[in-house]
């Protein structure tokens, strides 16, 4: 056990606390960025002025009639610019572009006394376009090989001999669509200018630095000029990490200009159209399988679609090749990554940020050959499980594969599955127009960013003469109950009761140069760092204390009246991590997080409606910090999971109308999430014992993103629904999303002929192999000032 | 007449100067009343839930109501409760405190939503004690993003009934505030019928809102901006309701309102009610504004289509009545004449003996149909003697599967007649592709439709 993880005894880390903010929450007290307008005097509200095409030239812009409508203050436009015209950080994102890539690129935004007069004023101003042709789809994307970034190889052995040596080979494509975040608060900014020019942003977003950057660098201004707040998001799931930027950007530069406060707050169908969503991805797959069912090789060529700029979606495919593997050892494997370039919103960070696009494929290879290979999928996946000292395709030992398996036998004892997967199969044969299907999937999640720099943290400490504590880290809180286990953290390392520690609100100017809240690693790295500075205070206030136990108070007092420092600033690295992106190869992640779900679901053979009857699932989030935050992560990560797979669908008009590149799913009366009917009838979660992990604070683990993939499950269930609806052992192909339509037209498939999805031998569909001489990252990636985060 | 003004958390406040475009939520935001937020800004996430007092029995019942959607001057007079009202972070609600407790609340931006949805069921003076006397179609409407449900429906079951002294509960036991005529530049709440008739002859323009579902979408998502705005939902000649003789439903009755009006006697709209948007929406949205919006999808039009329904449609040359299957004239448009409103619904006795309501949707509640059949059918001696089919969101009106009918009456009602009308009913309407469904998979549901009840209800081999 390290000193990091060591755990003392009556630690205030384990408790099952509430969230810190539930009581807030719960009577509407909770103050979100969007709530401090009313408590802001003067306030200019902002409306865009959105493209109506998804790729034209701006030929003409008069904002003058703009100016006439009453209550409107002044239209920003690119000529109002005093720094850089860039929402990102590779240049690639013009916060008032010339040529609109996108149906809801804004070309300008329009500030008035009132959102109303914001509103008819943008509608108010006069754009011309010369249109310029469009590529919407994927598929359009990669017959006209329009691709932008890096093109990522990850190989190990020789596929080709793998392959040769393969008992059976199959090859097929496997296309999933993406998701958008709709997180209940939209993207939210307030900005207004301070005492000496210094701006003040208040901005939903997971990435106060990264904000910071832009705004300064949009202002023309250097980074201690500007401060960003994030009082807390309403939701954020990688939407708010690199998306909000550009928004504070005009919010901020309104203020600047006018000298009031500026609010620019995205209307559902803005945040919709103009922000970015989960990647949708097309891969082309071959895989070789010996006598017992074991891997032998695989070839994949995975295409994200990027939309209209780069954004995140290269370090995106990265862990998305870097999951292809999930759980399973692979002897041979050649993958290769690229990302399309489509006019549609910059596709970015989402819940997974590529692993469960990654993982899907192989999930979706195992479902589908399963059957043509005769075996029971759930022993097809069980039997190809890591084991120890075997090593991921980009050379990472998995340590602890025992886990894996000791959750996968938890969940079938716990679960009962063996005994109700006869009754299934009893089901089954007694209800023709109706199906089960149960299946069992996991779950093995890299946690750490995998480009090394960003894994690292601060945090501020304070220790006032009364005794109470109040600590500042680097990290957002959206939710996911990081502030609640920065608040135990502390009072376990100061061995103060939980009531003397306050959280402030994040802050640019508090704690400096922080990373993303993102890639699962927050609590890691802002614990580590919030621990670290509490060790550092008391470290000083043991010294007064001399061995005689004073209490706290009187302990802090006679510290401050000996002139001890009373505060201290932590900072925390993640050790042993190293990655090179070149070569696609080395130890990324501080270690794995595993889990299993087992689901239980039935289809409706007339409709392909389906319904979720029971799910177990054991998941491992090391020694837990806060259980009930824990629970409540892998709870909603796993039903946030069941929308991208089987009910969530983004629609873009793909038609030569007029329409083309329009989102028609661009509200929440078209975009269906979850809702409570989608919840299971019955839902048992387990927290893997006996999970201590050595390399993180307190011995736990990360949680936010790794229970979305134990949603494999229903999808798998589903797939072995749809498949009773057919003769013996056919092989379904399942879209994704599976909403009832798809399932439906898969069952009708089902009962027809036999499957044409996959083909047998080889050479089989040969994945395309992209230009091997193409470079691995877009040249401007990784730089070290306002890189690209990851989630 | 008095200034307009609306009781909030049992505070009156001015409603003076309000915009008529303003919806309640941005007027109880302005007042700093932050609790409710904007989500989606049509009805769909709940995130914007407040309570209102409205009528029941002699009583009243606390009634949870989407804010996006209801003009705010459409509160003159009204009593309103906000998550701010229920409790105080040191006095939580208890169904403030079971949410919190319970993880209920992770980015707790939906969480003020779900608590007014709670505490109005909470509320429900027949809500039976135990953990199944909580009604979770109740938070049908409430979408949260972050815990999966779970919690908060634990947290729901859990509740106990209120205190004795609960002052939210010993409200429902007087009236419902008295409803009050409204007289703005621009907005009107006409007192009776004859003067919402003049209203309208005078502004014939004017927008005619009753839970103002449709019209607040409209306004919120699209910009549209009303001249004047006339409210109709509490015309007391609107919200009558008889089972003499037909079943006479006032226009002016929400959703929820004909619910328990009819409590269980028109078992073929008893299916409809729990698919049927959620409670925030049937809490507003009332029958004859549902009809007269003429959605092609509504899922009401099919089943009173089915139900043989007539609309009675008043104006100031009095009434005339026209049967539901004669009321929609295209996409979006009705035989409504200017200065005419929908007065009643009758729905014909005696009921058929036999009636479906099937709807194909992405999501199993509070989602906009794909496809949606309702079907009544009289059967004699095992012959078909009258068949009604409704249909929805396959044509840019609701409509009468007449060929469907004719396949199935006067035929012996078996699996042969079943199929061979169900190749009919298939290739009705001119179902087309959008974001819910193609045209293909609504004609096969069309298809189905007739055969899956056949299954369930007939059928051998299939048991629940």
């Amino acid at each position: 056990m390290s000193r990091l993880s060591e755990r003392p005894d009556d630690a205030v880390v384990g408790l099952a606390l509430p969230h810190e903010s539930a009581a807030l929450h719960v009577t509407g007290h909770a103050l979100y960025t969007d709530d401090l307008v009313h408590r802001t005097p003067h306030v200019l509200h902002a409306h865009p002025v959105c493209s109506p095409h998804p790729h034209a030239r701006v030929t003409r812009l008069d904002a003058t009639p703009a100016l006439a409508v009453p209550g409107v203050v002044r239209v920003l436009t690119a000529d109002d610019v005093p720094g850089t015209n860039d929402a990102g950080v590779k240049h690639d994102e013009p916060l008032f572009p010339e040529v609109v890539m996108f149906v809801g690129h804004a070309v300008c935004w329009v500030l008035a006394d009132t959102l109303e007069a914001a509103r008819q004023g943008a509608a108010a101003v006069e754009v011309d376009y010369e249109q310029l042709p469009a590529i919407v789809s994927l598929a359009e994307a990669i017959e006209a090989e329009h691709f932008q970034g890096g093109q990522p190889v990850i190989a190990r052995g020789d596929v080709e001999e793998g392959l040769a040596g393969a008992t059976r080979v199959f090859s097929g494509v496997t296309e999933m669509a993406g998701q958008e975040h709709f997180y209940l608060e939209t993207h939210a900014s307030l900005a207004l200018v301070d005492e000496g020019g210094q701006v003040f942003v208040q901005s939903s977003t997971q990435h106060p630095s990264e904000t910071q950057e832009i705004v300064a660098h949009v202002l023309g201004l250097d980074s201690h000029h500007v401060t960003v707040q994030c009082l807390r998001m309403g939701g954020g799931f990688g939407g708010k990490e690199m998306q909000p930027h550009g928004f504070a950007a005009i919010a901020a530069l309104g203020a600047v200009l006018t000298g009031r406060p500026v609010r620019l707050r995205l209307s559902r169908t803005h945040d919709m159209t103009m922000t970015g969503k989960r990647h949708g991805f097309h891969a082309q797959w071959r895989v070789g399988f010996d006598d017992d069912g074991r891997l032998a090789a695989l070839e994949a060529t995975l295409t994200s679609d990027g939309g209209w700029s780069l954004d995140l979606s290269e370090p995106v495919l990265a862990r998305a090749l870097c999951h292809v593997d999930n759980a399973y050892w692979i002897p041979h494997v050649l993958l290769h990554g690229r990302v399309a370039r489509t006019h549609k919103t910059s596709q970015t960070a989402f819940r997974g940020f590529g692993g469960p696009q990654g993982m899907l494929v192989i999930e979706d290879i195992l479902g589908r050959c399963a059957p043509l290979l005769g075996v029971d999928p759930v022993d097809l996946r069980r039997k190809n499980f890591y084991v120890e000292s075997q090593a991921t395709p980009y050379g990472q030992v998995v340590r602890h594969p025992e886990r894996l398996a000791a959750a996968w036998d938890q969940v079938l004892e716990t679960g009962d599955v063996v005994r109700r997967r006869a009754g299934v199969a009893a089901f089954n044969a007694a209800h023709p127009h109706r199906k089960r299907g149960l299946a069992v999937t996991p779950v093995k999640f890299g946690i750490s960013f995998n480009f090394t720099a960003f894994n690292q943290a601060g945090a501020l400490v304070h220790v006032y003469k009364d005794g109470s504590v109040l600590i500042n880290h680097g990290g957002t809180e959206m939710g996911q109950g990081l502030h609640t286990k920065m608040l135990q953290v502390a009072a376990t390392t100061l061995g103060v009761p939980l009531a003397k520690v306050r959280v402030a609100p994040t802050r640019t100017d508090k704690v400096p140069n922080t990373s993303a809240t993102a890639a699962s690693s927050s609590t890691d790295l802002n614990g580590g760092a919030v621990k670290d500075a509490c060790e550092q205070v008391l470290a000083r206030l043991r010294e007064v204390d001399a061995g005689r136990g004073l209490p706290w108070a009187e302990l802090v007092r006679e510290a401050y009246f000996s002139r001890v420092q009373l505060w201290a600033a932590g900072f925390y690295r993640t050790e042993g991590i190293h990655w090179d992106s070149t070569l696609m190869s080395g130890h990324p992640f501080k270690y794995f997080a595993y889990g299993v779900a087992a689901a239980e679901v039935e289809v409706d053979g007339f409709t392909g409606a389906h319904r979720t009857v029971r799910v177990d699932i054991v998941h491992d989030v090391g020694d837990s910090l806060s259980p009930l935050v824990d629970i409540g992560q892998v709870e909603g990560g796993f039903v946030q999971g069941v929308g991208w797979l089987t009910m969530e669908d983004l629609r873009w008009d793909e038609s030569d109308g007029p329409g083309r590149g329009r989102l028609t799913t661009q509200s929440a009366s078209t975009y269906k999430l979850p809702s409570l009917g989608e919840l299971p009838d019955e839902l048992h979660v387990a927290l893997l014992e006996h999970a201590h992990e050595d390399g993180a604070v307190y011995g736990s683990k990360a949680v936010g993103e790794p229970p979305l993939m134990l949603a494999f499950a229903v999808r798998e269930a589903l797939r072995e629904a749809v498949a009773a609806f057919g003769p013996e052992g056919a092989s379904v192909e399942l879209a994704s999303p599976a909403t009832p339509e798809a399932v439906f037209w898969a069952a009708e498939r089902a009962r027809g002929a036999a499957p044409d999805h996959v083909v047998e031998g080889l050479p089989g569909a040969v994945p395309d192999r992209p230009d091997p001489a193409a470079p691995p990252l877009h040249p401007r990636s990784e730089q070290a000032a306002g890189a690209a985060g990851e989630g | 007449m008095p200034d307009p003004q609306v009781t909030v958390n049992g505070r009156p406040r001015p409603l003076v100067g309000t915009p008529t475009h303003t919806n309640a939520l941005d007027f109880l935001r302005g007042l700093g009343l932050t609790g409710a937020k904007e989500g989606c800004a049509e009805g769909e996430c709940g995130a914007c839930a407040v309570m209102v007092v409205r009528p029941a029995g002699a009583g009243s019942r606390w009634t949870p109501v989407n804010a996006c959607l209801v003009p705010a001057l459409a509160l003159d007079g009204q009593e309103v409760v906000t998550a701010e009202g229920l409790g105080t972070p040191e006095h939580l609600h208890p169904v403030q405190a079971g949410l919190a407790a319970g993880g209920g609340s992770q980015c707790g931006y939906c969480t003020p939503g779900f608590a007014c949805s709670m505490a109005a069921e909470y509320y429900r003076p027949d809500r039976p004690e135990g953990p199944d006397g909580f009604d979770l179609h109740a938070i049908a409407g409430n979408l949260c993003r972050c815990t999966g449900y779970r919690p908060i429906r634990d947290a729901a079951r859990a509740l106990d009934a209120p205190a004795p002294a609960d002052p939210l509960a010993e409200r429902q036991a007087r009236p419902a505030p008295d409803v009050v005529r409204t007289r703005v530049d621009g907005f009107d709440r006409p007192g009776d019928l004859a003067e919402a008739l003049a209203l309208l002859a005078e502004h014939p323009d004017a927008v005619v809102v009753a839970g103002s579902t449709d019209w607040g979408v409209e306004a919120n998502l699209r910009g549209r901006r009303a001249s004047h705005v006339v409210a109709v939902d509490r015309l007391p000649e609107l919200r009558g309701f008889s089972t003499d003789g037909p079943i006479e439903i006032g226009a002016a009755l929400t959703l929820s309102e004909v619910e328990a009006a009819l409590g269980g006697t028109v078992p073929l709209l008893t299916e409809v009610w729990p698919l049927f948007a959620s409670p925030l929406i049937r809490n507003g949205a009332t029958i004859g504004g549902n009809l007269a919006t003429a959605s092609p999808i509504g899922d009401l039009a099919p089943a009173l289509l089915a139900l043989d329904a007539t609309v009675v449609l008043a104006s100031a040359y009095g009434d005339r009545e026209v049967a539901l299957a004669d009321f929609f004239t295209g996409y979006r448009e009705t035989v409504l004449r200017a200065g005419e409103l929908i007065r009643a619904v009758r729905v014909p006795a005696p009921l058929a003996a036999h009636a479906t309501f099937r709807k194909v949707a992405k999501r199993r509640y509070d989602d906009i149909s794909s496809v949606a059949v309702a079907a009544a059918l009289d059967v004699v001696d095992g012959t078909v003697v009258r068949a009604r089919i409704g249909l929805g969101g396959v044509a840019a009106t609701p409509l009468r599967a007449r060929a469907t009918e004719s396949a199935l009456e006067g035929r012996p009602w078996t699996a042969e007649t079943v199929e061979a009308a169900s190749l009919v009913l298939a290739n009705e309407g001119t179902p087309i592709d959008d974001q819910r469904a193609s045209a293909a998979y609504r004609s096969a549901m069309l298809g189905n439709a007739l055969r899956a009840w056949w299954c369930e209800a007939w059928g051998e081999g299939e048991s629940s």
